[in-house]
Parts: structure tokens; C-alpha cells; sequence
């Protein structure tokens, strides 16, 4: 299966409907209006402009990788961030699709991933007679176990490639996976949705060993009052 | 290519549509005028699936919310930022400032952080405070019954402390504080530095029938699609429209300069429409521009004639003179007492900050003049491209080390998050002439018109107040039992003085005054030269306060369009 290919289309569903009949204004194939496409389809969108959308289209149609080096990325960030019941690892997550894509958006970061997948299996090459993604988990470990540390009194740029590579390739695949739906989900992130915001729970609280001042709370916000129209008196005070 | 005139002659053309456009085209056409808003982007209403940010996911976009294509992250409201394709602006050598514009109806107002604070007494007369700058032409007397007014219409949260240089307003009760803001108020305490509950623009609570409350998703940079915070657009202008206000609205227009007769009064504006990349003229009777403190520079020393050979408005010489930004300085620490915190709640809060500092020092005993507020950060917020970028890196202030894979990586993500807490010192730049901005007369934009060059350095005072700043964070970092995340800039850094308008606070291009030989408009925000324009941005600050802008803009907006509505009705303009 090409997963890359699969991504894509899911991405520019969104991003070509909205090109086709929001931004030109037109009635859609199947004759409903555009009101009624919005409204069914604006899960799809993600705030687009159209100049922003013709990029994306742009970038979707280079490609950075081979399907070996994809795949060598796939193995790698799964050494780095193991999967782990019941919310999946890298592959769960998109982080390969997530590479390539930076790869392409951040151009900078390319010759750093091309250069150290080369030098990975090479690497590989050289002390077990295999390519990364085909060595046993211990072999690849052996490698990462070497690249894995830096210096963090040296800047990065000056430290070898294969340090850069890892380093890259470890921020891409922790930050790949927790901005994916499976890392949020491990991650325990509950905001993005509407709320109403009364304050830290008590056992928080407790666990951190602080408490809330009284009289500051006693300015905050009563939450059952929310949908009270705002009243005041001349001097400022709140009525209701 | 013969220039495209409309044969209707508005009674007012507005330019530009964030905070002081918005406000004057509320208060103009509430008063029964036939209004036209130029705006130079494409429409943008908030609440549009389309465009519409907020409640998105990372994992919905193909760079997880990455800041490639909007500088301040992909959800970011603000269509164009430090760089507009097509638009340049330039520097004289070995000075630097930073210029963000947003392109698109409501303009910056859609992505700005909300602090709401008011000026004070002391704010507007600088000079008689401590010698430097200028005192404005007006008072906070002057003043306060707009702000009132924009706190009522408007809606903003706080708290009525009684503080002298922070005056009281008509506020909607504030949230509660979060985790980190706890520790932050302890830090604070222990040094003495005071902390309050914040003053920004979102609804706690109704104000009225048409705009939603707030439901606390952390993302008013976004623009809120239930018009639950303030937005030019979504809270003025098309409120305005609703009223039944005549409100034409142009976008995708830039005003290249205000025309003017044979008497030398403005007749309307000449713009160019993106769109066909032709030029058009409107008319009208009165013009105000709002298009932003620079920009609305750019248009009138693009304005020449033969009665203004100078610019329109510029016979003092002293338009784009005067530019100054906030300063902002800024530090970050891990804090291990909120390290491996409980995910059990949601704790995005209100967009920004429920707690801040207003500025408590005494400047008898400083090196710098005036003061700064601290704004700030962190808590569990929505993980986005970046998220979890050096998952370990704070082991090293632990004696841990620093790198590593596998499964260590994931507890450490989950030990750290929201264990960082950040402080933004935003403070006063004292006025001076020599920052400026003026015609670069070698450089044209897409549209053929001449772009701004900017020439600002900051001086000693600045950096000064950014070693405060500095000082000030080290110790509160250190009072919440934290370590720095970074080392303290030093001196040669300037203590981390970010360049003149990094903070997006640009003023005092046009300032009022109530000589025209040291200012550009009255203290109405009209043009001494000319007398049926009026400018309702930033320009005509005297001084910047260590006060956000954009409440004052709206006020002195309102102000000038109660002004504009007398005169009109009068018949003197």
C-alpha cells in the first residue's frame, strides 16, 4: 500500500474542495450550494487561504524520499519511539508522511534527513553487512546507541551529520506523534473543545501544594452567571 | 491606463478596518453617514468553516500546525505578517525594524494577544513626569469617558483595584488563575512584585444578544468564530452593517494617497484594486485613515501636490517622525514543582494570560524612565509541530542527560508537560524624532507605489529596561524554585531587547499635538493642514505607555468620530 499516497489524498480532499467551490463561489456538481458544501464538508478544512492551499498541492506533488529511504524512517522512528499499547507509535502517527512533508517545507532540514539515511546505512553496511531497516532491533539499536548523545555545549551545526541526523529525526518523531491523534490521545491533552473554565480541581491542588487566594476568587467569575447579560453601576461595579 | 473615478461622493471613506477603522466606521454609520471602509485584504469573518482555524487539530494539517507559511504558527489569524509578497520595506543601514501587517478585513485586530489595558494619568503627560518626550495634548479626563464607553461596548475582564496609573474600568469578571499562574502569583509575592488578575477583551460573560461567551479553548489568536472575543470585524464592522449603517466595504483595495482640490482639502482616495491591478478613485467628504500607524505614514507623504509638496498633513515635516514600538524582553524556566502534572482537565483558559503585573517600580531609583508590564505563559496547551522538539533537553538543568531514544522519551514528554512557565516584559520606548520611517524614494511595491524605509535604533534607556527585565525574571524564575531555560542575554545581546517592532505595537507616526510645527493633527486626531482628515490608528500617539495599544485606539478613535459627526453635522468640514 502506498500510505504516502493514501495521506495526500485524504489532505487535499479538503484543500481541493475548497479551491474548486468555496473560493470561486459556484454551484457544486451535485447542484447544492456552496452554504450546504461548507457546512457538510468543513471538517475538512483547516484554514486555508488559497495561495497557502496551492503550496501544499505543490510540495504534495515533490517527492524527497524513495520508498527505501521512507520506509528506513518508518523502522528508525519506531527505534526511537516505540509503539505502545493501546495507542500505536510512529506509524500510527504519521511521522514518516509528517518527514517527507517537512523535509519539503523546511528544505533546510533535507540534506541533513538525506545525508544521514545514506549514512545510516552505511553505517549498517559496514558493521553488519545489512541495511538499517533490514538489521535486528539490537543491531539498529548498536547504531543509535552512538548518535543518540550530543554535546549540549557544542551548537548542533557543528557536531557530525549522523548527530544532526538523529537529533532531527528524534524531534521529528516525538513531535510527529504527539501532534498526531494516537499521541494526543497517549499525551492526555483534553482541551480543543468548548469548555467552561472554573479553576484547577482540589486534588491538583493538593498535589502541587498550593490553594487559591479567597478574596481572588471572590473577583472571578461565577460561571452559573455567564449568560446574564453584563450590567454595572455608574462606578464600575457589576450588578448582575 | 485612465484611472477608474465613481461618480458617488461618500460623506466619510475610511481606511484600513482594524481596531480605530472598526470604531469609526460603528460610531460614522450609527450616526446615520454613508460610510466606504478600504480595506487592502480580502474579506474575513471568523465564523466562516472555510478560513476558520479555531478547534483545529494539528494532526488536520499536513505540517501539524507548523509556522512555515504563518509566522506565528499555522493557526495564526493573520494573513501576511513580517514579510507581504509583493510588499517590501526597507532599512537604513545598520538599523533594523520589524514590521508585521495583516492583509484582511479586521486586520491585526484578529490574532492580537487582547490585553486591554487602559492608559493612565501619568501616561499622557511624560514630559511633566519626568522630563522626556512629550506630553499629550489631551488628559486621561479627556479619555476615560471613551474607554468606559469601549469596556462597555466592547467587553473586556478585570478587576477595579483602585491603582493609580491603572485605572479602574466597567470589567467583566476575570477567570480563575491556572496551576502555573498560582506559582506564578507565589513567585511574585515573595519579592514584591504585584500581580492581578489580567485585563484582556474576551466575554466572561453576554453583553449583549449577538456575540457568544467565551468557552475557554485557549485560542483568541485564532479569531473567535462565536464573536466571543474582540475582533474589528466581527464586533464593529459588521455589527455596523447590521444596524442598518450604510457601510460599503472595499477589500482587496490599497489606498495609494488621499486626493485633494485646488483648496487643498482631501476629496477622497485613489486605490488600486488587487484583484484587476487597476487604479480607482472614491470620493467623499471626509477621510480618515486607519490603516495602520506606518502605513497611514506611507499614505499621506505619498500624497503630494501642488498645495502639499511635502505630503499631505506633513508641513512640520514631522510625519513617520517619532516611531516607537514597546520593548519586549523575554525569559523562560522549568518549573519541578509542576512537573508530572495530572492530564485530568482541560486547562486552555481564556486565549493568553488570566493574571499579569503591572509596572510597580520607582524610576527615582532606575537607570531608565517610565516602566513595562510582565505577561505570562504556559500550562498543558495543544501540542503543535515543535511539541516534544528536544523531549529530554530540560535534563540537563537536573544533571540528567540530555538525548537518548525509546521509551524514556515518552515518559519524559509526559514529565515535563506544562512544567514551563514564560515572561514577557513589555515596556516604554520614550518618543524621539530621530526613529522614523520615510519615502524610499528607489523602491516601489507590486502596486507601483513607494514603500516605507524605516531608521530606528534603540537607546540606552531601552536596554537598560531589558536588563530590569531580565533581572526581574531571573528572580522570579528562581522565587518558583525553577531554572532558567536559557542562558541570561547579557549586554551584548542587548539583554534580549527585541528589535523595534518585534512587539507589533508601532505608534506616534502622526502625533497629536497642539502645535502644528511639532504635530500633525490636533488633538481630535484631525490634520492641522487639512481639515477633513483625521487619523484613527496608532499615528497619533505621543507616547506609547507600557500599556498595550489597542484599547486607546479605540477610544481616541470613537473620540475623533464624535468630533466628526459634530463637524459634519455643523457643515464646518
Amino acid at each position: 500500500m502506498d500510505r504516502r499516497k493514501s495521506l495526500q489524498t485524504l489532505i487535499l480532499g479538503g484543500a481541493a474542495a475548497s479551491t474548486g467551490f468555496v473560493f470561486n463561489a459556484c454551484k457544486t456538481e451535485n447542484g447544492k450550494t456552496v452554504d450546504d458544501t461548507i457546512a457538510e464538508s468543513s471538517e475538512k478544512y483547516f484554514g486555508r487561504t488559497p495561495e497557502e492551499l496551492e503550496r501544499i498541492e505543490k510540495l504534495n506533488a515533490e517527492q524527497l524520499f524513495n520508498e527505501h529511504e521512507l520506509e528506513t524512517i518508518g523502522v528508525l522512528s519506531t527505534v526511537i519511539l516505540p509503539p505502545k499499547e493501546p495507542h500505536g507509535g510512529p506509524i500510527e502517527a504519521g511521522v514518516p508522511e509528517l518527514v517527507e512533508f517537512m523535509g519539503k517545507d523546511i528544505p533546510t532540514m533535507a540534506p541533513t534527513l538525506l545525508g544521514g539515511l545514506m549514512w545510516l546505512d552505511h553505517k549498517c553496511n559496514t558493521e553488519f553487512g545489512t541495511e538499517f531497516k533490514s538489521a535486528t532491533l539490537e543491531q539498529q539499536k548498536q547504531i543509535c546507541d552512538e548518535i543518540c548523545w550530543h554535546d549540549t555545549e557544542i551548537a548542533l551545526e557543528k557536531q557530525p551529520l549522523e548527530i544532526q541526523f538523529f537529533y532531527v529525526m528524534r524531534g521529528l518523531t516525538v513531535t510527529g506523534y504527539y501532534t498526531s491523534k494516537v499521541g494526543i490521545a497517549d499525551l492526555g491533552y483534553k482541551g480543543n473543545m468548548p469548555n467552561v473554565w472554573d479553576g484547577v480541581p482540589q486534588d491538583v491542588l493538593d498535589q502541587h501544594g498550593v490553594a487559591y487566594d479567597p478574596a481572588w476568587i471572590a473577583k472571578c467569575i461565577d460561571q452559573s452567571t455567564r449568560g446574564d447579560i453584563a450590567t454595572w453601576d455608574e462606578k464600575g461595579n457589576l450588578l448582575t | 491606463m485612465q484611472i477608474k473615478e465613481s461618480a458617488e461622493v461618500y460623506d466619510v471613506i475610511i481606511v484600513g478596518s482594524g481596531a480605530g477603522g472598526g470604531m469609526a466606521t460603528k460610531q460614522l454609520a450609527d450616526a446615520g453617514f454613508n460610510v466606504a471602509v478600504v480595506e487592502a485584504g480580502p474579506f474575513f469573518d471568523p465564523a466562516d468553516p472555510v478560513t476558520k482555524t479555531q478547534l483545529k487539530w494539528p494532526y488536520e494539517s499536513p505540517r501539524r500546525g507548523a509556522g512555515t507559511d504563518r509566522a506565528f504558527g499555522g493557526w495564526d489569524m493573520s494573513w501576511g505578517d513580517w514579510d507581504v509578497e509583493g510588499e517590501p520595506y526597507t532599512q537604513e543601514e545598520g538599523t533594523n525594524f520589524r514590521w508585521w501587517r495583516s492583509r484582511m478585513l479586521g486586520g491585526r485586530t484578529n490574532h492580537w494577544g487582547r490585553i486591554s489595558l487602559r492608559f493612565g494619568p501619568k501616561d499622557f503627560k511624560g514630559k511633566t513626569r519626568d522630563g522626556h518626550g512629550d506630553d499629550w495634548p489631551i488628559s486621561y479626563d479627556d479619555v476615560k469617558p471613551y474607554y468606559d464607553k469601549v469596556d462597555k461596548l466592547i467587553g473586556v475582564y478585570g478587576t477595579n483595584e483602585g491603582l493609580e496609573d491603572d485605572p479602574d474600568g466597567f470589567f467583566l469578571p476575570p477567570p480563575k488563575p491556572r496551576l502555573h499562574e498560582l506559582f506564578y502569583i507565589n513567585g511574585a509575592k515573595k519579592t514584591g512584585i504585584p500581580v492581578y488578575p489580567s485585563r484582556m477583551s474576551m466575554l466572561t460573560k453576554k453583553i449583549n444578544e449577538d456575540r457568544g461567551v467565551c468557552f475557554y479553548c485557549g485560542q483568541c489568536s485564532r479569531s473567535c468564530s462565536v464573536y466571543a472575543d474582540f475582533s474589528a470585524g466581527s464586533c464593529l464592522i459588521f455589527p455596523a452593517q447590521k444596524s442598518g449603517g450604510k457601510v460599503k466595504i472595499f477589500v482587496n483595495s490599497m489606498v495609494r494617497e488621499v486626493t485633494t482640490n485646488e483648496e487643498g482639502k482631501a476629496t477622497g482616495v485613489s486605490y488600486i484594486s488587487k484583484d484587476d491591478r487597476k487604479e480607482y478613485k472614491l470620493k467623499a467628504k471626509v477621510v480618515v485613515l486607519a490603516a495602520s500607524a506606518c502605513s497611514s505614514a506611507r499614505i499621506l507623504l505619498n500624497s503630494k501636490s501642488k498645495q502639499h509638496p511635502n505630503g499631505l498633513g506633513n508641513s512640520s515635516d514631522i510625519v513617520g517622525k517619532y516611531l516607537h514600538d514597546s520593548t519586549g524582553s523575554s525569559a523562560a524556566g522549568v518549573i519541578p514543582g509542576l512537573t508530572n502534572r495530572k492530564v485530568s482537565y482541560n486547562e486552555d483558559g481564556t486565549g493568553g494570560m488570566h493574571v499579569y503585573s503591572p509596572w510597580w517600580g520607582d524610576n527615582s531609583k532606575l537607570n531608565f524612565p517610565r516602566g513595562y508590564h510582565i505577561e505570562v505563559w504556559g500550562g498543558m496547551g495543544q501540542p503543535n509541530y515543535g511539541f516534544g522538539w528536544d523531549p529530554n533537553g530540560f535534563n540537563k538543568y537536573f544533571g540528567l542527560k540530555v538525548g537518548g531514544y525509546g521509551d524514556s522519551l515518552r515518559d519524559d514528554v509526559k514529565k515535563y508537560y506544562g512544567s514551563v512557565v514564560g515572561f514577557g516584559g513589555r515596556g516604554e520606548a520614550i518618543a524621539r524624532k530621530e526613529n522614523y520611517c520615510e519615502i524610499d524614494p528607489t523602491t516601489v511595491d507590486q502596486f507601483g507605489i513607494p514603500v516605507l524605509k524605516f531608521n530606528y535604533q534603540w537607546s540606552d534607556f531601552e536596554r537598560n529596561q531589558a536588563k530590569h527585565m531580565q533581572d526581574t525574571f531571573e528572580e522570579l524564575i528562581h522565587n518558583m524554585g525553577g531554572v532558567p531555560l536559557s542562558e541570561k542575554p547579557g549586554k551584548d545581546q542587548d539583554y534580549g531587547l527585541l528589535s523595534p517592532g518585534q512587539i507589533i505595537h508601532e505608534v506616534g507616526t502622526t502625533r497629536m499635538g497642539n502645535d502644528p510645527k511639532t504635530s500633525v493633527t490636533n488633538k481630535f486626531n484631525q490634520l492641522h493642514d487639512v481639515d477633513n482628515v483625521f487619523i484613527v490608528d496608532a499615528g497619533p500617539f505621543v507616547s506609547q505607555a507600557d500599556k498595550n495599544c489597542t484599547w486607546t485606539i479605540l477610544a481616541l478613535s470613537w473620540r475623533a468620530s464624535d468630533y466628526i459627526i459634530e463637524q459634519l453635522k455643523q457643515q464646518n468640514i
